[in-house]
């Protein structure tokens, strides 16, 4: 079941981001504005409307835990960061790429840990 | 003796796959003189306490059944490696605990009494171990073994699958200590090296291990998680990950999503296994036997 995560107004977490993740692309595409996406991450499932972006422009996923820590690995654009349960991780990349690509936790999390992973699609 | 278990070696090949290349030790000692031949098991990825019919109907049998099938050998191993997810993971430390005593004492049926024991993700990653060492101690070690010196690495008490920096100054610590051509066999339940991180199958520090093994000349990685065989390179490092005693995963990469293999019933335990590891002494002296769960 997918379902919209509601966050709080006020932000915690730290941006993290590599490097390798806001190349050259970013630079291309100051032009466009930001989409913020909120992901709610909790046992086994990451919680978001379908996920839709646009190659080019940047994106903010605002990333929360209900229940316990998790992890976001995305390893087609070799980002990751923690999920910290009662603060908001920020992770800022620009897809420099169209196609579908998934992230998944990467943070030992219980029975179901293995299948916790969402896609997203990434179009010209 | 040693004719004995040449002959063994050749009759175990018949009935299991065997693997025998110049990617691991030459066993020899630092000193370069010969070692005595012997021979470890490794089991892995027991899960004890998974619940899945179409996957493992027999999940309650299979580990006996490994027990049986070592205890079966014809030559009984000098010790046998257990690298990780002994248990299938649960929130409930009470339940954790259950199922760690019912491994033990279903492992305790082995007639080999030296084993050694390292944690998987499913053991430790909740508590961070502390369950797992009440009934098996220390997370990592070292021992040695006729001129082999093992090192046992945790990659999952940390849930974010690291090493960390505490662990990796003491290899760093121990490794100083030896001969940079020492023979070295070091056990791990998750691959050292970016096996698939797509799949989370890496250690998110391994690297840094490997770098630190790597002036040396003769080391050879054992490891588990990925439930099935896998032999890979970092520079002249072997890595060779072992079956599982639950179910097997696909290939990496092979299929969209790591979903287990179901069960095959026209193949009872297909897939399943655990392996014999030979070292000898007389130069290209590594072989790996892979054994079925079902008969030795």
């Amino acid at each position: 079941m997918r379902r919209a995560s509601v966050l709080p107004t006020i932000v915690l977490g730290a941006a993290i981001g590599s490097a390798a993740g806001i190349g050259a692309a970013a630079i291309e595409a100051r032009a466009e504005p930001e989409r913020v996406i909120e992901i709610s991450a909790m046992k086994f499932d990451y919680l978001a409307e379908p996920i839709v972006l646009k190659k080019g422009q940047p994106v903010v996923f605002v990333l929360s835990s209900l229940d316990r820590a998790h992890g976001f690995n995305m390893p087609a654009f070799k980002i990751r960061a923690d999920i910290v349960p009662g603060q908001q991780t920020r992770v800022r990349f620009v897809p420099d790429r169209a196609g579908t690509f998934e992230f998944h936790c990467d943070n030992f999390c219980g029975d179901g840990h293995e299948d916790m992973s969402e896609t997203f699609v990434v179009k010209d | 003796m040693e004719l004995e278990r040449r002959a063994f070696l050749k009759l175990a090949g018949l009935g299991g796959a065997v693997f025998a290349s110049g990617l691991g030790f030459r066993a020899l000692a630092a000193d370069g003189k010969a070692m005595p031949d012997f021979y470890f098991v490794q089991l892995s990825d027991s899960h004890w306490g998974f619940k899945g019919p179409a996957v493992n109907p027999e999940a309650e049998n299979t580990l006996k059944r490994a027990v049986a099938a070592v205890n079966g050998l014809p030559v009984q191993p000098d010790f046998i490696v257990f690298t990780g997810d002994l248990t299938h993971t649960t929130d409930d430390a009470d339940e954790r605990r259950n199922r760690m005593k019912q491994f033990k004492d279903i492992v305790a049926g082995l007639k080999v009494r030296d084993i050694h024991f390292m944690p998987g993700e499913h053991d430790a990653g909740l508590d961070k171990g502390a369950v797992y060492r009440e009934f098996f101690g220390v997370t990592h070690y070292t021992f040695d073994h006729k001129g082999i010196h093992f090192i046992a690495l945790d990659n999952v008490s940390d849930p974010g699958a690291q090493l960390g920096d505490e662990q990796l100054a003491w290899l760093a610590d121990d490794l100083k200590k030896l001969d940079k051509n020492q023979p070295i066999v070091v056990l791990a339940h998750r691959p050292l090296f970016d096996l698939y991180p797509d799949w989370d199958w890496a250690t998110r520090d391994g690297a840094k291990a490997v770098d630190l093994l790597m002036p040396y000349t003769q080391v050879t990685v054992f490891y588990g998680h990925i439930h099935q065989e896998n032999h890979h390179m970092t520079g002249h490092i072997a890595h060779h990950a072992s079956k599982s005693l639950i179910f097997p995963l696909p290939a990496p990469g092979s299929q969209p999503k790591r979903l287990p293999i179901p069960w095959d019933a026209s193949a009872p335990f297909k897939g399943l296994g655990f392996r014999e590891v030979e070292a000898e002494g007389q130069g290209k002296s590594y072989e790996i036997a892979e054994k079925p769960v079902m008969g030795a």
